[in-house]
């Protein structure tokens, strides 16, 4: 029995048609449909982090959310945060430099997350930070450095955002 | 996952209109839903999304209390200034609860349906048995490993920990939850396992929960929600408790007093032992130690969770302390 539905997703601003069975999670459909394969799978069940994307600006788990359920939402990947000309986003840059990865399989999420994370205004802090990028496991440990990330991305978002406002 | 059909409820009747159908189920944030479904647990035919209804997720606070829509996300309520003021412990159940990816999905109404995650329960392919997913096939946790399983409210059929966090504090403050039409005192909402652990809630099929109204009291301001777990975060509670506490203008006499436990009973538990057992009393260490005691009144043990029968009343008894040496200070009363 394979019904597909078919739906129409707006991703990293521009629009996507695709037909997938109403049992496709948000992750799958990137990932396996739309080749859009930066969102990582981990866990699958929601206990990871690793498919860390945004919904409407906030970040969900692409894993537990059906396709079909963002419909008419606004969606963005790790593919959709750095600048039309491939400027790296202040988080990107901040994991460069301070290594805040290994094998590199849990980063896209904790980018995603740490970007939202910044947004919501819970980076205030180094416990701040622990506590709200807790969602997002690294299993190569590199948690001091991502603490580090956040920290030095949220003193550099802030600073663009007062240039912004003068 | 099995694959099933995808319903988008264009308004609340038509979401109850197709929740009644055999092998429907409502889809919130489907942080639970979806996770059992891909454990083999949940195998709806049917799922009726209604996260594009819209006018559910208000959150109001006034001099009668607070009501939260259904479908407000566990984010929001967390965060609302109004609920943060004067219900505390609600705001910090929810914070310290899941992840803020999960609390960005999830809502309240599919919050207080959350299932046990009783690891026997999730996994079907391997234990058969479990009362609670198949009436009548016995307990696999039973003489299993009970680390995580209830000391509080348990049965001979089953023994899985109502897990959640929020429905904790909502029992200490006798919140109401509005099903349509029908409110119920939550209290009466959760139902502990007896011989028909398969029955959680009060929840009819075709029926959707629509909001919660937590009625003001006198100590609400003055609550805290103690969550006791094995990592500082993301982790369900070893044993939580929700305390509020309002005491006489000496600043150490307890005037009213609310106790709930969570991560140690099969339902959301309120401790009116205790609570009567300090009301009247002048607060000091060996009062509230003794009183906190009553809080695991007729638990019993299945083994790995026998800590959760000492670690609850001391969970208490922080909570208890905790509030009243800061109300103490508040009120300029003896500290
Ligand atoms: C990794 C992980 C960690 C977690 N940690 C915690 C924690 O520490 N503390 C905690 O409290 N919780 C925790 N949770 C559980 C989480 O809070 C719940 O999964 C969530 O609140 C469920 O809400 P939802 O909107 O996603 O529900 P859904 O998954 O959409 O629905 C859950 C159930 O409720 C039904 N339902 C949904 N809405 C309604 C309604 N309005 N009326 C009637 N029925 C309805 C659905 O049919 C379904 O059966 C965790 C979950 C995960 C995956
Ligand atoms: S404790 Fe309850 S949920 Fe767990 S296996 Fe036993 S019957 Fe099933
Ligand atoms: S893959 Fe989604 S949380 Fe792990
Ligand atoms: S860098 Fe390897 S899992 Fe985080």
């Amino acid at each position: 029995m394979t019904r597909t539905i078919p739906l129409s997703l707006a991703i990293n601003g521009k629009p996507h048609t695709l037909d997938v069975e109403p049992r496709v999670t948000l992750l799958d459909a990137l990932r396996e449909h739309l080749s859009l394969t930066g969102t990582k799978k981990g866990c699958d069940q929601g206990q990871c982090g690793a498919c860390t994307c945004h919904v409407d600006g906030e970040r969900v788990l692409s894993c537990l959310t059906l396709a079909a359920q963002v419909e008419g939402r606004q969606v963005t990947t790790i593919e959709g945060i750095a600048g039309e000309d491939g400027t790296l986003h202040a988080v990107q840059k901040a994991f460069i430099e301070q290594d805040a990865f290994q094998c590199g399989y849990c980063t896209p999420g904790q980018i995603m997350s740490a970007v939202a994370c910044i947004r919501e205004g819970h980076a205030g802090s180094d416990a701040e930070i622990r506590e709200y990028m807790s969602g997002n496991l690294c299993r190569c440990g590199a948690y001091n450095s991502i603490v580090a990330a956040v920290r030095e991305a949220a003193a550099a978002v802030s600073v663009n955002e007062k240039v912004e406002a003068a | 996952m099995r694959d099933f059909s995808y319903l988008r409820a264009a308004s609340v009747d038509a979401a109850r209109a197709g929740a009644i159908q055999p092998g429907a189920m409502l889809l919130a944030g489907g942080t639970t839903l979806l996770d059992l479904a891909k454990c083999g647990v949940a195998t709806p035919d049917t799922v009726i999304d209604v996260t594009h209804l819209s006018g559910l997720s208000a959150i109001e606070v006034d001099a009668d209390g607070a009501r939260i829509g259904a479908l407000a996300k566990m984010a929001a309520v967390a965060d609302d200034p109004a609920i943060i003021a004067a219900f505390p412990a609600i705001s910090q159940s929810l914070t310290l609860a899941a992840s803020q990816q999960l609390r960005n999905m999830a809502t309240i109404g599919g919050n207080l349906m959350q299932r046990t995650r009783c690891p026997y329960f999730r996994d079907p392919g391997t234990f058969s048995a479990c009362n609670k997913r198949a009436p009548g096939s016995g307990c696999s946790a039973i003489g299993g490993v009970t680390r995580n399983h209830a000391v509080l409210g348990v049965s001979d059929a089953c023994i899985a920990t109502y897990h959640g966090d929020l429905a904790v504090a909502l029992v200490a403050f006798d919140a109401v939850v509005e099903i349509g039409e029908r409110s119920v005192a939550i209290d009466d909402f959760f139902l502990v396992p007896g011989d028909t652990p398969e029955r959680e809630t009060l929840i009819e099929a075709g029926e959707m929960i629509t909001g919660i109204r937590v009625p003001a009291s006198a100590g609400a301001g003055n609550s805290v929600y103690l969550k006791v777990r094995d990592r500082q975060s993301y982790e369900f509670a070893a044993a939580s408790a929700a305390v509020s506490l309002e005491l006489e203008d000496d600043g150490r006499t307890v005037r009213d007093i609310r106790v709930a436990l969570g991560g140690v009973a099969t339902k959301p538990w309120r401790a009116r032992a205790v609570e009567q057992a300090l009301i009247g009393k002048a607060i000091d260490a060996e009062t509230v130690k003794a009183a906190s005691l009553l809080a695991v009144e007729g638990a019993v043990s299945n083994g790995g969770n026998q800590y959760k029968i000492a670690l609850a009343p001391r969970v208490v008894a922080r909570a208890i302390s905790d509030l009243a040496s800061k109300t103490a200070r508040t009120s300029g009363g003896q500290a």
